[in-house]
């Protein structure tokens, strides 16, 4: 085999589209097989995993979520936390979150191992759902209703912080998610009131 | 020895282009080009110094022990940071390198000086436009001004002057390939190093054309003039963000190319592979905007598996290659000059106390390990769920851009000052070890960053203590710790970054002219890729055929390297599927 040594400071001599050593081409042959898999896992998840970040995606504007909340908050409250509504939703339904600067609302209140269709959406500008401490993070646009299935599959108190930068007041923005136990909480959500 | 073959057979240069050659590669270097050089390398560097200081103030904000800024400034200085860095730093020197490798290694001239110097002059009043903006408060909305935050229209009618000048200076830079080809300045095909100085020059068109298809819109929003949708345009705003960094990458190559043959006379593997991976980052890198979109509302799950896998994966593929064919190119350097015992002589005996040299060590193996296999894994789809404007993601591109690109760039300067600025290089005993401070502060920086980000903690924020909001939010004691260390690599990383602006500018505006240089004869402020030259032997040839002889197997003319690149996909499997665990703890969601 005839070899031209030169470095990447030289131009190579003649024609340089010559055979690769065997190694090159085991190595190119294994990133790509490589680069395959990455490919494969993604919609593998989607077929096989339990956390996909598809959704149910439509336009609205901030007017009409903003009506959409308000009608929800109206129809499910059962409380409220200095100020902020507390909704407790039927198991199952569709629920509606709102990011405004600097506030999520209402807060949610729902149930374990339970499915519900959670609508973000924000009011302003971009901010960033981000569910503490589970780690959790979608992106919420001002004009677009993203409508995720969702299963809590543990109980707690939980926040949501904002991870977008939303203006000056963004590191205040907190909301909260109370996720109950079984089926005993349809019988107590009275109680909170 | 190229350059003597030319120099028989010139084509008379047009009046009053004036060449000097130069004493230590002989090549012949056009006078008016190297102003240009000099000129932008001074803006880069300055640039580096605004921004490291924003570094400073924004590393000991986020130590919430010290929590040094109020709200406002850090938000302020936050975009600061982004630009003078991302932007400024990074695309002066890209610049500046496009204009080295149009001239300097094709001992040609700069075909249109004026052009050039207009194209500057937009550069730097859009980048002063810009820092007056920000600094002043009528820009508060980050590096990324996700509309429908609103900055004043002069912000970004500054970033489009800045735009502008670039993509001029890009059209220079293909206007000189094909004077320099046309006046017979160089033979045969475009040396590799320059053949991937073209590819970043490629992907800086792309990126411009996207960066003009949304600032302009946005200037006019910010005027009231239109209407623009919050979504398309973090689209097309990443088209130019992701995409920006694909000339990063591309750039740096090339610059890994080229410190490798200056340091330790590193070959080129083969031709045919290295530039089909360039070709791959061309084909594949245009679709990078959609990593940024993969927990988005607006694109269904088809459009973000197609496009984040740049479609499946093959820009990843390129780096891949890359990071294969760079170090064995340098392993086979060494041993062709006679490093060849065992397996890892030759990357033992090679010369580490050349910046040069070991600012490419680290920068390949920092931009590999970290930067890349961080990046590939917070890219998926899926994954991007516990990953998306966390800590996570400035920890990935810290070790990509910074330790990545900002490194490799540092170790060309050290070339630079001797070859183009024609001084020694200042403060020598401390620049041997700048490399060693800046990628070990910035290897400590991004990977506790990226260990804070798996805990949630998002980027972007003044007070993850929450004292001030509503409902209480408790991070884990350990995250105080790690946003602690977080700090002190920043401060050690920043460190780095002062020493190395300080030599570059004692270098420049007071350093000692470079004088004559005796070939074997160490000699303080020269790297020894310029005082003991790696020339290779006569008969270097037949010493590689023997290398490439089927005989030695399947782990060829680089064995050293086979054992590199698979402990690196080793680590990137493990990296990759544990993430896929995390992932599967959480919440059903979809």
């Amino acid at each position: 085999m005839h070899i031209d040594t030169h470095t990447g400071l030289d131009s190579p001599k003649g024609v340089w589209w010559k055979p690769a050593h065997a190694s090159e081409k085991v190595w190119v042959g294994i990133a790509f097989a490589w680069c395959m898999v990455l490919f494969a896992m993604m919609p593998l998840w989607h077929w096989k995993g339990g956390q996909n970040p598809s959704g149910i995606r439509s336009r609205t504007t901030p007017q009409a979520f903003s009506a959409r909340v308000g009608e929800f908050i109206t129809r499910y409250q059962t409380g409220n936390d200095r100020g902020m509504p507390i909704v407790t939703p039927p198991p199952g339904s569709d629920i509606y979150l709102a990011a405004v600067a600097f506030q999520w609302f209402p807060i949610l209140k729902l149930q374990k191992n339970v499915e519900y269709t959670l609508h973000l959406s924000s009011l302003d500008v971009n901010h960033g759902f981000s569910l503490y401490p589970i780690n959790v993070n979608f992106q919420v646009v001002p004009g677009y209703d993203y409508g995720l299935r969702v299963t809590p599959n543990a109980s707690g108190d939980f926040r949501i912080m904002c991870n977008e930068f939303c203006g000056i007041g963004h590191h205040l923005m907190v909301g909260r998610v109370i996720v109950d136990e079984g089926s005993a909480v349809a019988s107590t959500s009275g109680a909170v009131q | 020895m190229t350059s003597q073959v030319i120099a028989a057979e010139l084509a008379p240069e047009p009046a009053g282009v004036v060449f000097r050659t130069c004493p230590v590669t002989a090549r012949r270097i056009h006078i008016g080009a190297e102003r240009l050089i000099k000129v932008h390398a001074v803006c880069s560097v300055v640039s580096l110094l605004i921004g490291a200081v924003a570094a400073v103030l924004l590393v000991l904000t986020r130590w919430q022990a010290v929590h040094l800024l109020p709200a406002v400034w850090f938000y302020r200085i936050l975009g600061v940071h982004g630009m003078s860095m991302l932007i400024f730093f990074i695309i002066f020197f890209e610049m500046a390198v496009l204009f080295f490798a149009s001239t300097v290694l094709l001992n040609a001239r700069n075909s249109a000086p004026k052009i050039s110097w207009i194209a500057f002059a937009l550069m730097l009043a859009g980048a002063l436009t810009v820092e007056l903006m920000m600094w002043s408060g009528r820009a508060d909305v980050l590096f990324t001004s996700y509309v429908p935050l609103r900055a004043e229209p002069t912000f970004y009618l500054g970033v489009i002057l800045f735009a502008v000048g670039a993509l001029v200076t890009v059209g220079v830079f293909f206007a000189n390939l094909v004077v320099a080809k046309r006046e017979g300045r160089y033979q045969g095909s475009l040396p590799l190093v320059v053949y991937g100085a073209m590819t970043a020059a490629i992907i800086a068109v792309i990126t411009l054309v996207h960066g003009a298809a949304i600032y302009i819109p946005t200037y006019l929003w910010s005027l009231g003039l239109m209407e623009i949708d919050p979504q398309v345009y973090r689209m097309i705003w990443w088209g130019l963000g992701h995409s920006s960094q694909q000339i990063n990458v591309a750039a740096m190559v090339a610059i890994w190319y080229m410190l490798g043959a200056l340091t330790i006379g590193a070959v080129v593997l083969n031709e045919k592979i290295s530039r089909s991976a360039f070709v791959l980052y061309i084909l594949f890198i245009s679709m990078a905007s959609a990593h940024h979109l993969l927990v988005d509302p607006g694109m269904g799950p088809a459009w973000k598996v197609v496009n984040t896998s740049y479609f499946m994966y093959m820009a990843v593929l390129a780096s891949m290659i890359h990071g294969f064919t760079v170090p064995a190119g340098m392993e086979l350097g060494m041993r062709l000059r006679g490093f060849t015992n065992g397996t890892f002589d030759w990357l033992r005996r090679a010369p580490w106390g050349d910046p040069g040299f070991s600012s490419l060590v680290f920068s390949v193996v920092v931009f590999g390990f970290v930067g890349g296999i961080t990046g590939v894994t917070i890219g998926t789809e899926q994954i991007n769920i516990i990953v998306h404007n966390t800590l996570r993601v400035p920890g990935h591109f810290h070790a990509t851009v910074v330790s990545g690109t900002a490194m490799a760039f540092m170790g060309a300067t050290y070339y630079l000052i001797p070859l183009i600025f024609q001084r020694k290089v200042a403060f020598w005993k401390l620049a041997k070890i700048q490399p060693y401070l800046f990628a070990g502060g910035m290897l400590i920086f991004t990977l506790s960053m990226t260990f804070a980000g798996t805990f949630g903690v998002p980027r972007r924020h003044w007070d993850i203590t929450f004292s001030q909001a509503p409902f209480d939010v408790q991070f884990s004691p350990i995250v105080d710790l790690v946003l602690a260390v977080v700090a002190l690599g920043g401060l050690l990383a920043a460190t780095g970054a002062f020493v190395f602006i300080a030599i570059a500018v004692k270098s420049v505006f007071f350093g000692e002219p470079l004088g004559t240089i005796t070939k074997g004869v160490a000699m303080a402020g020269v790297p020894t890729g310029l005082t003991h030259p790696p020339v290779h032997a006569l008969d270097v040839d037949a010493r590689n055929a023997a290398l490439h002889d089927p005989s030695r197997g399947i782990m060829g003319p680089a064995p050293g390297t086979i054992v590199l690149v698979f402990v690196f996909l080793a680590a990137f499997i493990v990296y990759f599927f544990v993430n896929w665990k995390m992932l599967s703890f959480l919440w059903r969601i979809g």
